[in-house]
């Protein structure tokens, strides 16, 4: 099957520094891609180059003709001056019926804030909003940009949930940048490790042993990270083994959240 | 009975109203008032093309207004100096320009004075052509791209994922502009074109829930406003762009308190 995006050696330089270099990236059907790295490390740039925005100054992207991208950016500043509720900015430009904007509304669980107006959403809140929009039209990419970077952590927590829940009942695939690799470590199935050009690159466990993630990373996030993994059989024969067996349960517990975190969530600032 | 004077000048002020209104909405939202003001500064240099070259005032102003707006464009894509900067520079340079071509065409008749701050008198029949027509194009393309301009608006990069094509919009928006600058000038003048933009819509805020009925509302009040400005203008012979203006200011300083009591009353019954 060919890829939903086939990104090839592609670089972006800007006054002639290189904000990306010969980075290579198959998005699949069904995969779930985090692209991590430091700030200013490109991980932006990389997705306005894969959603096409943004022309890379050499290597080519390459969509599958016809891909529905719903995109989830890392904030919407609700300006009070545009009057508009929740309601109708979920529709807004999108040719739907009132059914699907219905269910939408309850697998996100936006219920209440639908006849708000969209200023007055706590960030949380607005999350929600941003991902029921970017669900409407059935897209078979969701595209996210640090989309829990303005959250609180029980806020990220119930984002996060609630994105796990997504990608497991619908069919679609997800490319996500996120600094909070320990809460998606679950969920996600590679990770792009990014400064400039990719680092490394693989199911998160190997990431978080690759001397490169720990050389950008450290230690101490390489062994968070390996806190969080999911069981797995075919892990083999490192040494890490035990470990992952000694703190399997916790990473249990964040796949299992209870539901009512999810409404505490919405606390967070307004 | 009214003049022939003041019917033109109340067709073209009943025009312009129904076009300010939801392009100033925009203006609104979008913070564009410093860019219609400099706009505007930059018409004085149409006007000076217009009497040395003999075209039609209107057409120089749109031509030098859509100059403009693409220069400014450009010059906003090298990221080198910010917007207000570009502006500033942009705005007193053609408006410096403009009057320094005026003095070389040595017309004694221009009145200065007018095309600052409008004038009724100075309203042809050829000016309702340019203000009617252009602003039938200029809504037309407006209503058609409301949805993108509002969605962009809302939030820029998710416009463009749902494949809005955020350059030909802005610069859509901006070509609006340059024409309801171009033919508003009779009317309220180059110095206050912008608030008859941003007042209207800014009374209109409060009382809405829609985009569209901000849209429709400050159409209505800038009919009331340019109505007023015109007969006080008439009656009082005073200056017709700071009557209509005036007329504007007075309905948002005597609603915008009002809006501010119901929406209390509402909050805390």
């Amino acid at each position: 099957m060919k890829p939903l995006i086939s990104a090839k050696h592609v670089s972006v330089y800007r006054d002639s520094q290189p904000i990306l270099k010969d980075v290579s990236l198959d998005i699949g059907e069904n995969d779930f891609t985090t692209i991590i790295g430091p700030n200013g490390a490109g991980k932006s740039m990389l997705l306005k180059c894969l959603m096409g925005f943004y022309a890379p100054d050499k290597g080519h992207v390459t969509p599958r003709v016809g891909l529905k991208i719903g995109y989830v950016p890392q904030r919407l500043t609700a300006d009070p001056t545009i009057p508009i509720t929740t309601r109708r900015f979920i529709s807004q430009r999108k040719k739907v019926t009132k059914k699907e904007v219905l269910s939408v509304v309850e697998e996100t669980g936006i219920e209440g804030s639908l006849e708000k107006p969209l200023s007055v959403l706590s960030g949380g809140e607005l999350q929600r909003v941003l991902l029921a929009r970017a669900l409407l039209d059935s897209p078979e990419l969701l595209v996210l940009d640090e989309p829990a970077q303005n959250l609180d952590i029980t806020g990220q927590l119930g984002f996060y949930k609630l994105l796990d829940r997504v990608y497991h009942e619908r069919n679609l695939s997800v490319l996500m940048v996120s600094h909070d690799l320990h809460l998606v470590m679950s969920s996600t199935k590679n990770v792009l490790c990014l400064f400039k050009e990719v680092c490394c690159m693989g199911e998160p466990r190997v990431v978080a042993r690759d001397p490169e993630f720990v050389s950008l990373f450290g230690d101490d996030m390489a062994q968070l990270m390996a806190s969080y993994q999911h069981h797995d059989h075919n892990h083999g024969h490192d040494h890490d083994h035990h470990h992952d067996h000694v703190h399997h349960e916790q990473g249990r517990t964040i796949t299992q959240m209870p539901v009512s975190a999810q409404k505490v969530g919405h606390k967070d600032h307004a | 009975m009214l003049e022939p004077f003041v019917l033109r000048a109340l067709a073209a002020g009943i025009g312009i109203a129904l076009i300010a209104g939801p392009l100033g909405c925009f203006v609104v939202w979008r913070r564009m008032a410093y860019f219609g003001d400099s706009l505007a500064h930059s018409a004085l240099l149409g006007i000076a093309l217009g009497l040395l070259t003999g075209i039609s005032s209107n057409l120089g102003t749109v031509l030098v207004c859509s100059a403009f707006a693409l220069i400014l464009l450009w010059l906003q894509h090298t990221r080198i100096l910010a917007t207000d900067t570009l502006l500033g520079i942009l705005a007193h340079a053609a408006l410096s320009l403009g009057m320094v071509a005026i003095s070389f065409a040595g017309n004694q008749r221009f009145d200065l004075h007018s095309y600052l701050f409008g004038d009724i008198l100075t309203v042809r029949m050829e000016d309702l052509y340019w203000i009617f027509g252009g602003g039938i194009i200029a809504l037309t393309l407006l209503f058609k791209n409301w949805f993108s301009l509002l969605l962009m608006t809302i939030h820029e990069d998710l416009a463009k994922a749902e494949g809005v094509r955020t350059f030909w919009v802005n610069l859509l928006l901006m070509l609006l502009m340059t024409i309801v600058v171009a033919v508003s000038i009779r009317i309220v003048g180059i110095l206050l074109i912008t608030s008859l933009l941003a007042i209207p819509a800014a009374t209109a805020r409060q009382w809405v829930r829609s985009p569209e009925a901000m849209a429709v509302l400050a159409a209505i009040f800038g009919l009331l406003a340019v109505i007023g400005g015109i007969f006080a203008s008439a009656y009082f012979d005073t200056p017709t762009g700071p009557s209509i203006v005036t007329a504007a200011t007075a309905m948002f300083a005597f609603l915008f308190p009002i809006a501010a009591l119901v929406k209390r009353q509402r909050a805390f019954p």
